[in-house]
């Protein structure tokens, strides 16, 4: 079914099909990408062909070729006959292909798609720009050469004027690691304190520095006087029981 | 006269004039579910102009796929449509059995039937169930998701997992059908049947639930087809392309079933057309459920692609080898380019696989309904009510992971 495409498109363009393929049951042509537009614009108004349903545009990376370094992939389906036809055009890092937005409006995100994700640019494509990722993003990360592994940088965010505060807050802004005042706790008076009142008072001031704290460090020295003093005799009573 | 009327020239409407305002809509909107953005230009409350922006989920399936085994792709596909992942299951199967150029036996055909109309029948019921609580009717919503969880108790007692079931294999399937497996089907589906007709009686002649779903988020059958549009989003605009039907895969060739289709494209003949799609798969699993052998094989007989049995890995050295083999380097798929769809639970579900003959694809491009049905919804809501957006982008059900891969 889908052959009679491949016939019809070879009839009309003559040797500017590159090759054609039907591996796997799916049936392919090959052509330039100066054809690229103007193959899709046949397939879309032929009479015969009708290929108007859209079904997918994708990009394949093939870094080690010697050649053009991507594949350009296009699906379409005729709704009227139901065949199916995938054209492929290979493209050069840094060529530019023909936007098809201009044929099926779903090009438009696809082609967005291969842009973000391969760096592939399309001439007269009304709005490219990123769609799945960020505008801040660096590279392409469906290229061979883009490591999985990579991370980026988190983007800044982005300064807003009039308005004084945004996230992320500095180290002493926001919420402190606890809400407990420990020296109103250790002074007896346990009350809970909002936490930027906490910082005024000086509340995450480390606990070792505090007046608090050498008062604690005292009582366990002291404590633990006390046991050296009284460990002899239970020692004594635990080896006698023994 | 009344004086105030004298004041209003020709130009002026009745309407009050306003200035266009500039508005977003998520990506943290409750009704934007999938974390989808939307900028939104209003004048008053109608939509002038709108960008959706899809990303916010992004998280790289594609290129994950290139760095694991061919089999390792499976937990990733059941996270792209989460709600029936039994259907991405099936499809890149399928995908990976087209370049191995092999078949399944009967058995395992009939048993990814079955489940998959399951995941599609618990999809359709998460679809219509969410657009009508989205619309204040909260009680179908919590009778559409009882069913599903009974549908999901299938599931769970077959594959394990209600959810993320990672229940495909390349040949066959993790595990042969419990013993139980067609009387739990056959006893569910009733259920299945009643409730439809109860969520109907309830929704079908509620004003409100008309009001705001006929005639709103209107997409004609020339955008469809531009856009790309497939699935319940393609057919309620009259298209009647569903894959089962136009290109058969599986035994789906063996079943008498209808495909709905709807006339105006709006909400309205969306939620119909995957009501009534729910009773065809009910069609479909009774018909499978008949003709589906008890005996057989799940797992086709080749020792390159299927896991050894267990107990042969443990006490022979030759199966000890090839379960090695296979977890290690992975099953090889031959040199070559293939293209294999299948109908998901939002229309046409592709994967365009590479391999360059290791192990490891080569390049995993899914084609994902929910992307062109999504870049679609533009059409539907631009010159509409802004509360419209509620009940549209819920009748196309965006499924993020899908969508953002």
């Amino acid at each position: 079914m889908s052959q009679a495409v491949i016939d019809r498109l070879c009839a009309h363009f003559g040797d500017r099909i590159l090759e054609t393929s039907d591996a796997f049951g799916d049936h392919e042509v090959v052509v330039a990408l100066r054809d690229w537009v103007e193959v899709a614009e046949r397939l879309k108004n032929d009479d015969e062909l009708q290929m108007d349903h859209f079904i997918d545009l994708t990009a394949i990376d093939h870094p080690e070729r010697q050649d053009a370094r991507f594949d350009l992939v296009l699906m379409t389906r005729s709704s009227v006959a139901g065949a199916r036809i995938r054209v492929r055009t290979r493209v050069e890092e840094g060529e530019a292909a023909g936007t098809l937005t201009h044929v099926w409006s779903g090009a438009n995100w696809a082609e967005r798609e291969v842009w973000d994700m391969f760096g592939i640019e399309f001439e007269g494509h009304p709005d490219l720009r990123r769609i799945l990722l960020y505008e801040e993003f660096v590279g392409h990360p469906l290229r061979k050469d883009y490591p999985i592994d990579k991370a980026q940088p988190l983007v800044p965010y982005r300064e807003v004027e009039d308005i004084q505060k945004l996230p992320p807050f500095g180290i002493e802004e926001g919420q402190p690691f606890a809400r407990i005042d420990w020296e109103a706790r250790l002074r007896g008076r346990d009350r809970q304190v909002s936490p930027a009142i906490g910082l005024q008072h000086g509340q995450r001031r480390a606990l070792s520095d505090s007046e608090a704290a050498r008062r604690i460090q005292a009582r366990i020295a002291a404590r633990k006087e006390e046991g050296a003093e009284a460990g002899e005799p239970e020692g004594a009573k635990e080896g006698s029981g023994a | 006269m009344e004086p105030a009327d004298e004041l209003l020239n020709e130009d002026a409407a009745l309407e009050l004039h306003t200035d266009p305002m500039r508005l977003n809509m998520g990506p943290s909107h409750p009704a934007m579910h999938g974390t989808i953005r939307m900028v939104l230009d209003l004048d008053g409350e109608t939509l002038v102009n709108l960008d959706v922006q899809p990303g916010y989920l992004h998280r790289g399936f594609e290129k994950s796929c290139e760095r694991g085994t061919w089999t390792q792709v499976f937990p990733y596909a059941d996270r792209l449509n989460y709600v029936s992942p039994m259907l991405n299951n099936v499809g890149w199967s399928l995908a990976v059995e087209k370049l191995l150029q092999i078949e399944v036996p009967e058995r395992c055909q009939y048993y990814r039937v079955i489940l998959g109309e399951l995941s599609r029948i618990a999809d359709h019921f998460t679809c219509n169930g969410a657009s009508a609580m989205e619309l204040g009717a909260f009680t179908p919503f919590l009778w559409l998701l009882k069913v599903r969880d009974w549908v999901w108790d299938i599931l769970e007692r077959e594959t394990g997992a209600r959810m993320t079931h990672s229940f495909g294999r390349i040949g066959g399937m993790a595990a042969p059908p419990t013993a139980t497996f067609k009387d739990d089907v056959r006893r569910v589906i009733p259920e299945v049947f009643k409730v439809v007709k109860e969520t109907e009686t309830m929704l079908i002649r509620n004003r409100i639930f008309l009001d705001r779903m006929q005639g709103v988020g209107v997409l004609t059958k020339e955008q469809a087809l531009s856009y790309g549009c497939t699935g319940p989003v393609a057919r309620s605009t009259g298209l009647p392309y569903d894959v089962r039907k136009d290109h058969p895969y599986l035994v789906y060739d063996r079943f008498d079933f209808d495909v709905p289709i709807g006339e105006d494209g709006d909400n309205w003949d969306r939620f119909m057309v995957r009501l009534e799609e729910i009773r065809q798969s009910v069609r479909i699993i009774e018909q499978a459920i008949e003709q589906m052998p008890d005996e057989g094989p799940i797992n086709i007989d080749d020792p390159r692609i299927t896991y050894p049995d267990k107990q042969a890995v443990y006490t022979t050295i030759e199966a000890t080898i090839a379960h090695f083999k296979l977890v290690m380097e992975g099953l090889q798929v031959p040199k070559g380019e293939a293209y294999s769809f299948t109908e998901g639970g939002n229309g046409e579900l592709g994967f365009y696989i590479v391999s360059d003959g290791s192990g490891t694809p080569y390049r995993v491009r899914v084609r994902p309904p929910c992307w062109y049905n999504l870049a679609a919804s533009r059409e539907m809501l631009l010159g509409g009510m802004i509360a419209d957006i509620i009940p549209t982008f819920g009748s196309v059900n965006m499924i993020g992971g899908e969508c953002d891969r």
